[in-house]
C-alpha cells in the first residue's frame, strides 16, 4: 500500500484552503481586480482541455512524444457533443465508454 | 432537500469514477485516493490531478495549477462572508475547508432564502450531500478499480479524457471560456510534442485564459460571472442547480 502521494494531497489542500478561507477569515479584503477575476474565469476551460486534449493527442514513449489519432477522439467528441445537448456528464462518460468498448471489439484503436 | 438529493446522487457518480480512475490511470493506492479526497477535496482538481500524476508532472507545477483552479473558492469565500459574521473563528476556518461549488450553490441559495445565516444551511449541504457521498463513493471507486485488471477491456482509460472534456463543457459560458479552452487544448498539444506533456499542460492551462481574455469583454456574452450562484452550477458537477440566477449580487455585496 503507497503512502507516496498522501503529502501531495496535503500540498493540495495548502494551495485550496487559502482561497476558500480568505473571504470567511478576513471579511474586510479588497475584492480582486476585475482582470484577475477574469483571468480566474477562464483557467478551468483551459485546463481541463489541456488536459484532454494532451490525454488523447499525444503519446510518449522512451521519452518522446507523437501525435496520435485513435478510438479515444471519437470517444471524447461524443462525451463533449452529449454534455452540451443534455447537461448530463453521466450520459457523456456512459456514451464514450461504450463506444471504446464496441470500437475495441471491432477492432478499431 | 430535493436539490441536496440531486448533489448527493451527482457526488456518489463522479466520486465513485474519481475512485476508479485514479487507481485505473492514476495508480493511486486507496489510501492515496481517499487522502486526495478527505484532505484536498477538490473535485475537478483532484480529477486534474489523477493527469498531473500520470503524466509526470513536478508537484510544485500541481500545486500552482491546484491554486489557479481551485482559486475561484476565493469568490465563493468572499460572497459567503457577509452571511457568517459573528460566527466564531473556528466555524468560519471549519466552513472553509467544506466550501465546494454545490456547498456555495445550495447554502447561499438557502441563506438568500430565510434571510439570514442558518447553521443548517450550511453544514448540511456540506457535510451530508457533499463530502460523505463524495468520500463514500471514492473508496467503492478505488476498490473497484483494484479488481480490474486490464482498463482498456473495459473502455475505463477514456473515462479520464472524457471527464475533463465533459467537465470542460459545463464551464463554457461565454467566448472568453470557449477561446481559452481551444487554446489551451492547442497550447497544450503542440507544447507537449515540443517539451513533453507536463510541461504542456502547465503552458495550456497558463496561456490559455490569456489569449480567451484577447476576447473584448463587450463581445464576450458571458451567462454567469465567476462567484455568483450560476457559476457554481456551471463549476459544480453536471446538474448542479445554480441557485436562484445570474442576477445575483457579486461576491462581497451584502445581503
Amino acid at each position: 500500500m503507497s503512502f507516496e502521494l498522501v503529502p501531495l494531497a496535503v500540498l493540495m489542500f495548502a494551495m485550496t484552503y487559502p482561497s476558500r478561507a480568505i473571504g470567511l477569515l478576513n471579511p474586510a479584503l479588497e475584492r480582486l481586480p476585475g482582470r484577475a477575476l477574469a483571468y480566474l474565469q477562464l483557467v478551468g476551460p483551459a485546463v481541463l482541455a489541456a488536459l484532454a486534449a494532451v490525454n488523447v493527442m499525444v503519446a510518449t514513449t522512451d521519452g518522446r512524444s507523437a501525435f496520435v489519432i485513435g478510438l479515444p477522439w471519437l470517444s471524447v467528441v461524443a462525451c463533449i457533443a452529449i454534455v452540451r445537448w443534455r447537461q448530463n456528464l453521466f450520459l457523456g462518460l456512459a456514451a464514450a465508454v461504450a463506444i471504446a468498448i464496441g470500437g475495441r471489439l471491432a477492432g478499431l484503436h | 432537500m430535493i436539490d441536496g438529493l440531486g448533489i448527493v446522487v451527482s457526488a456518489m457518480g463522479f466520486g465513485f469514477v474519481y475512485g476508479l480512475t485514479a487507481r485505473t490511470v492514476g495508480h493511486f493506492s486507496p489510501v492515496e485516493a481517499m487522502a486526495m479526497s478527505l484532505i484536498a477535496f477538490g473535485g475537478a482538481a483532484q480529477f486534474a490531478a489523477i493527469g498531473y500524476v500520470a503524466s509526470g508532472l513536478a508537484w510544485p507545477a500541481i500545486a500552482l495549477l491546484t491554486f489557479l483552479l481551485n482559486a475561484r473558492h476565493a469568490l465563493y469565500s468572499a460572497a459567503l462572508a457577509p452571511w457568517f459574521r459573528g460566527r466564531s473563528f473556528a466555524e468560519r476556518a471549519a466552513a472553509a475547508h467544506l466550501l465546494t461549488d454545490e456547498s456555495f450553490a445550495l447554502a447561499i441559495a438557502h441563506f438568500k432564502r430565510v434571510g439570514r445565516y442558518d447553521a443548517i444551511g450550511y453544514w448540511y449541504p456540506a457535510i451530508v450531500t457533499t463530502l460523505i457521498p463524495w468520500n463514500i463513493a471514492t473508496f467503492a471507486g478505488v476498490m473497484l478499480g483494484d479488481a480490474i485488471v486490464e482498463p482498456s477491456r473495459f473502455g475505463i482509460d477514456v473515462i479520464f479524457p472524457a471527464a475533463m472534456a465533459g467537465l470542460m463543457v459545463g464551464l463554457l459560458t461565454g467566448r472568453r471560456e470557449v477561446v481559452a479552452a481551444i487554446a489551451g487544448a492547442a497550447i497544450g498539444v503542440g507544447s507537449s510534442l515540443a517539451v513533453g506533456p507536463p510541461i504542456g499542460i502547465i503552458a495550456g492551462g497558463i496561456l490559455g485564459p490569456g489569449v480567451g481574455l484577447l476576447v473584448p469583454a463587450s463581445r464576450a456574452n458571458e451567462e454567469a460571472p465567476i462567484g455568483t450562484p450560476a457559476s457554481a452550477g456551471h463549476f459544480g458537477m453536471p446538474r448542479t442547480p445554480s441557485g436562484p440566477g445570474t442576477n445575483d449580487p457579486r461576491p462581497g455585496q451584502r445581503p
